[in-house]
């Protein structure tokens, strides 16, 4: 692919200099090799090296680069340059307080996923070799353990913008099922009783935007559905 | 008193299975309803008040409001939680629907077996 300049609005914001956040338009010229959102962003970072975003794996591993891409959330390594539309609008995730231009502060996020517990609760001695499974019960963990904790799909939910400090969010239930569903978990009770709660758990109302932008293809609102439907087969 | 914030309150899945039952009680008896309708021999008082002599269409019709109404207070409580922030707002509202949605329970039963 030849040399091509790519159009920018972004959102900046620093709150040591700036009074309030504004939109920025800037223009980047790519070089041939520059496939992905994040690449042009580095380019853009070396003409205008005030311009924050977190980086890291650049491979869709760490999730580190979550932004609001042309009005929807996703990884920007992992956006093909060449499809978006122009100017490319990059926006922090919404929903969170701002740091700084695209970085935000991810402590909720956090105190969510931690409040599911996010190990293994198994108080038996641990056998001479690992604990078990068989491949069936391998299979349910599918779809589960990939998530990458970006905060694309948390991040995208309404009822997680009301109420981010008392619904758990996309990202928290989803690897919330991830240990209900582990054979070697033995916490299963507590852990649904953790989340039977109006605000919890029952803040969701299955519009999917967390199944929409989930850069890992990964399925959160069948997760809150196994999820209830535990609770209901417990309680009938 | 400490600002903290606590959730907890174990009755999630009581209104969230109650308002799936209510929605299929209300889908059933727009059905049945609707075919007693179109089934009337004229749109005329008596024959109107006729579809609702027998004990099965008042029951019926009843166990249609209780569910609407109880539909509609856990509808509502669910907007109020998203969008009512402070607490006192919160709580007088949640009162003011609740004693509305009871009040009309008694209307439709007042009506139903007025007919």
């Amino acid at each position: 692919m030849s040399k091509r300049t790519v159009q920018f609005k972004i959102y900046r914001y620093d709150p040591d200099r700036d009074e309030k956040p504004y939109m920025q338009d800037i223009s980047v010229e790519l070089e041939p090799s520059d496939k992905k959102l994040l690449d042009a962003l580095v380019r853009l970072k070396v003409k205008d090296d005030s311009t924050s975003f977190r980086r890291s794996c650049r491979e869709g591993v760490c999730g580190s680069d979550a932004m609001n891409i042309n009005g929807k959330n996703g990884l920007a390594c992992l956006t093909d340059v060449d499809s978006l539309p122009q100017p490319i609008v990059l926006r922090p995730l919404p929903g969170l307080p701002v740091i700084r231009d695209l970085i935000v502060d991810m402590t909720q996020f956090f105190k969510q996923y931690n409040s599911i517990k996010p190990y293994l609760v198994n108080d038996n001695p641990p056998p001479e070799r690992e604990r078990l499974q068989s491949p069936e019960e391998r299979e349910e963990l599918n779809g589960l353990y990939e998530c990458i904790l970006c905060a694309c799909c948390s991040t995208s939910c309404p009822s997680f913008w009301w109420n981010p400090d008392k619904f758990v969010g996309p990202a928290g239930l989803l690897a919330a099922y991830r240990f209900i569903a582990d054979t070697r978990d033995e916490a299963t009770n507590e852990r649904l009783d953790n989340l039977e709660d109006p605000y919890r758990l029952f803040r969701c109302h299955t519009i999917m935007n967390c199944v929409d932008v989930c850069p890992k293809s990964l399925n959160p609102t069948r997760a809150i559905g196994k999820i209830k439907d535990m609770m209901v087969r417990r309680a009938v | 008193m400490v600002k903290r914030i606590v959730v907890g309150a174990h009755y999630g899945l009581r209104d969230w299975i109650g308002q799936r039952v209510t929605a299929i009680v209300m889908a059933l008896y727009s059905v049945y309803f609707g075919i007693c309708a179109l089934m009337l021999p004229e749109m005329s008082y008596e024959a109107w008040s006729g579809m609702f002599a027998g004990g099965f269409m008042r029951f019926f019709s009843f166990l249609f409001f209780m569910s609407l109404f109880y539909h509609a207070w856990v509808g509502v409580r669910d907007i109020f939680m998203d969008y009512i922030q402070p607490v006192g707002i919160r709580l007088t509202l949640h009162v003011i629907v609740m004693f509305l949605l009871i009040g009309y329970a008694g209307w439709a039963a007042q009506i139903l077996w007025r007919l």
